[in-house]
């Protein structure tokens, strides 16, 4: 399948979609006409497929600053009467929270989605929250859908539901979805409207205490309907497997698993699939309750279900058993899989389910973590750093490395160990700000390009204002490189693909004060690290960018060029001094068996930045 | 109980394991076949493990209980091992026999098993086990990118493999950049002839 078909497929064709490209047909065929978004895994390839195919589609879309950025933007949108779609991980919808809140109140007149990709397991978060938490918070209609289709389905059903209540409509997909592929039935793609027109009304639109309370009344109110809808809903339907001992309330990925589990096993029971789930209808988990013995809620991460079926039991006074997360019957943590629900199950059927024999192996493997890539420009920021500071001959342990959310937070690991704090994007700044006062220890923080854009900016004119002394480290690789390369307000693109217009990391940096500002190209080991050097002196606030572009994007513009060099070692050379092994540390550099230093012309990205490492002058460009 | 057919993949990032099981997976949905998928995006994007697995038939998961795959393509050897828990003795194992060692080892922090002793290890435990030069056979075919297209043909022509060869190969046109489709096929058609009565 080529991309350009999930704009092109004809109605009534089928294409094997992941749940992020089925995200996108849906928005299509339900007349979107303004997308937004910050990156982030596992929502990212929404953003990758909107980049290619926006124009085409006659769809505005943007890569916004950051996430709350990006809601507004939606917002506004809807509230000109345009259909919106705006789309992040779970976190990033925590930076979007303010407005988030406030936009359930002011309502919307076009309709509107938030998406959010849950990360259970957290394969690239650092968090394992539960966002079905945040549509109750916020008051907000919640659809969780299973695989592809119903992604794509739901999106449509989604802005109907948002424009007939006048409400943004919260979509919570989870990893396994997001990145599950599925056969996809397609319906005609329809144009939305180009422009809107936005009616002055500031009762509605501006949330001063006076007319916030109003507005809350009538959240309540569209909530009370929403629920009705949610309860004759064919959205929430019932599966039944024939028997009535055990009821099975279950929702997204897990509906999934319990699928998989009953059919292998001939189980049974009843299903109650829930896709449209908050406001939680409670007159169809009634009468569910009411046709069988005991329950089981099998959902994936919170118990957010399982406390909504046992409000209504207690509300109606029923006695029956409720197995789930909070009796031990299925776990609390992590992503479920058919194995645990099946294993949950064993305990709660009187059956006995399939128990296959599982294979291990006793021989040690070899730990992949993911790792800087070769020819990553980190490496030679973080590489000259540490020469800086021991030449100063300052200590390293006392050094406090304040880090962030991106691909140089893999510093974390040997050997340059230079990452001991980092929560949130954005936060090497102001957890920097805070050391810098509450110690006398050297305050470094690093933070990336987009991450300084998107909440970094705010903790520079901290420190600068607050006198704190840090070294802050800008490693501009010119892209959003952890989420697959995005542009960013540093990139010369923008999201529609069109020439934009940088703005300058360094001109920020200036124009907040710091005493120290320079930009250097990290490739450059020797000039880098006296930069650093200078800088690590400073009493102020300096401010070193170092700026070269992530190898992903070198690697594809030297492939378009044919330029194919790679690097080796000269052995007569080399004295094993292995600085570019246990220093260095590029993937493409390893030691065979019988000890020599090699370099895999595979992974070899031809950066030649250890040639600048290496004592002898063994390392030469490959003939 | 249904009758799926269950497929492990695992490999290292930047093998193609992604792109040859949506190839698969696309044939099988042209031939009218159920087909639900599961990928891994993001921080692993190269050198970490890279897993995908799917089901083809009336299933509603695409992970594969453990111990129930039909078929496991281990695109390097010791991630065969890591995915053991996934087959039984009576799986279709295929197993690129080129390790990949990542810089934990050098720097001393992890270990590589000896390769024989991980190839022991899989014999006594596999039945129908497949050990493929995929490297050799792919720079042979004239590019050593086209590994995963090597064990494609390979998984293709094991015996209970759904989807016919045509259509695999009908996938793949669809699925590669046409600059590369002759080598691509011809490193499938090499990986296809491998396999023997096993």
């Amino acid at each position: 399948m080529k991309v350009k078909e999930i704009l092109t497929e004809k109605e009534g064709g089928k294409l094997f979609l992941l749940g992020n490209e089925a995200a996108v047909r849906g928005a299509l065929e339900g007349g979107v006409s303004l997308v937004s978004t910050y990156p982030g895994t596992p929502s990212s390839e929404i953003g990758d497929v909107f980049y290619k195919i926006a124009k085409d589609a006659g769809v505005y879309f943007e890569f916004s600053s950051n996430e709350k950025v990006a809601l507004e933007v939606s917002a506004a949108a809807a509230a000109s009467g345009l259909r919106s779609f705006v789309f992040m991980k779970h976190v990033g919808l925590n930076v979007a929270a303010d407005s988030f809140m406030s936009t359930v109140y002011t309502g919307v007149k076009g309709g509107m989605i938030i998406l959010s990709a849950d990360d259970p397991s957290m394969y690239s978060s650092q968090n394992e929250q539960d966002n079905r938490i945040m549509a109750r918070l916020a008051g907000i209609p919640l659809l969780e859908p299973s695989n592809p289709q119903e992604v794509k389905d739901l999106m449509k059903f989604g802005f109907e539901l948002s424009e007939k209540y006048e409400i943004p409509v919260l979509m919570r997909t989870t990893t396994r979805i997001s990145h599950m592929r599925g056969v996809v039935e397609l319906s005609p793609v329809i144009k939305g409207k180009e422009k809107g027109y936005f009616e002055k009304n500031p009762e509605q639109h501006v949330v001063v205490p006076a007319y916030a309370v109003k507005m809350r009344k009538k959240l309540m109110e569209k909530l009370g309907q929403i629920k009705e809808d949610a309860n004759h809903s064919s959205l929430n339907k019932i599966v039944d497997k024939g028997g009535k001992s055990l009821g099975i309330i279950t929702s997204g990925g897990a509906y999934n698993y319990v699928m998989d589990v009953v059919s292998e096993n001939d189980l049974k029971v009843k299903i109650l699939k829930l896709a449209f789930s908050h406001p939680f209808p409670e007159e169809a988990v009634l009468d569910f309750i009411n046709s069988v013995d005991n329950v089981l809620v099998a959902e994936e991460v919170e118990p957010v279900m399982e406390n909504e079926v046992l409000a209504i039991m207690g509300k109606y006074n029923i006695n029956k058993k409720v197995f789930g997360k909070l009796d031990g019957t299925l776990p609390r943590i992590y992503e479920y899989n058919p194995d645990i629900v099946s294993k949950g199950m064993a305990k709660v059927v009187n059956k006995v389910l399939i128990d296959r024999e599982i294979m291990s192996t006793n021989l040690p493997l070899p730990v992949r973590p993911p790792v800087l890539c070769p020819g990553c420009p980190h490496r030679g920021t973080y590489f000259a750093l540490k020469k800086a500071i021991k030449k100063l001959k300052l200590k390293e342990e006392d050094i406090i490395y304040s880090s962030d959310i991106g691909c140089y937070a893999l510093a974390l690991q040997s050997p340059y160990k230079m990452a001991d704090y980092c929560i949130s994007m954005g936060s090497s700044l102001g957890i920097g700000c805070g050391f810098a006062k509450a110690t006398d220890q050297k305050v470094i923080s690093f933070i990336g390009d987009s991450t300084f854009f998107h909440a970094g900016m705010a903790g520079l004119v901290n420190a600068v204002h607050n006198k704190d002394k840090i070294l802050l480290v800008v490693l501009d690789n010119r892209i959003t490189g952890m989420t697959g390369g995005q542009t960013n307000p540093g990139t010369p693109v923008d999201g529609m693909g069109n020439p934009a217009p940088e703005v300058s990391i360094e001109g920020i940096a200036q124009g907040s004060g710091a005493e120290f500002v320079r930009t250097v190209n990290p490739l450059d080991l020797k000039e880098t690290e006296k930069v650093f050097k200078e800088a690590l002196q400073c009493e102020g606030v300096a401010v070193v960018i170092t700026k070269y572009p992530c190898a992903m994007l070198t690697d594809a513009e030297n492939r378009k060029k044919g330029i194919n060099i790679k690097y080796t070692v000269n052995q007569e050379n080399c004295i094993k001094c292995l600085i570019c092994v246990k220093d260095f540390t590029c993937p493409a550099i390893y030691i065979k068996k019988d000890g020599s230093v090699n370099i895999n012309p595979l992974l070899c990205d031809g950066c030649g930045v250890c040639v600048q490492v290496c004592p002898k002058n063994a390392i030469e460009v490959k003939k | 109980m249904k009758n799926i057919y269950k497929i492990q993949l695992i490999g290292v990032g930047g093998q193609g394991t992604i792109k040859a099981s949506t190839i698969i997976g696309e044939a099988a949905m042209k031939k009218g076949l159920n087909v639900v998928m599961s990928e891994v995006h993001g921080m692993a994007q190269r050198g970490g493990t890279v897993i995908t697995e799917f089901k083809i038939g009336d299933a509603d998961s695409p992970l594969i209980e453990e111990g129930a795959a039909d078929l496991m393509i281990a695109f390097e050897p010791s991630e065969a091992l890591r995915a053991i828990n996934k087959v039984n003795k009576n799986s279709f194992v295929i197993v690129n026999s080129s390790p990949i060692i990542p810089f934990t080892v050098s720097l001393g922090i992890s270990e590589y098993p000896e390769l024989s002793s991980i190839f022991e290890e899989l014999k006594t435990k596999i039945n129908h086990l497949i050990i493929i030069d995929a490297q050799k056979i792919a720079k042979e075919a004239g590019n050593i990118i086209s590994e995963n297209m090597v064990l494609l043909g390979a998984a293709c022509a094991t015996p209970g493999f759904p989807i016919r060869k045509e259509l695999i190969i009908k996938s793949m046109k669809e699925n590669l950049p046409p600059k590369s489709l002759e080598v691509n096929l011809r490193a499938f058609e090499e990986g296809f002839s491998q396999i023997g009565d096993n």
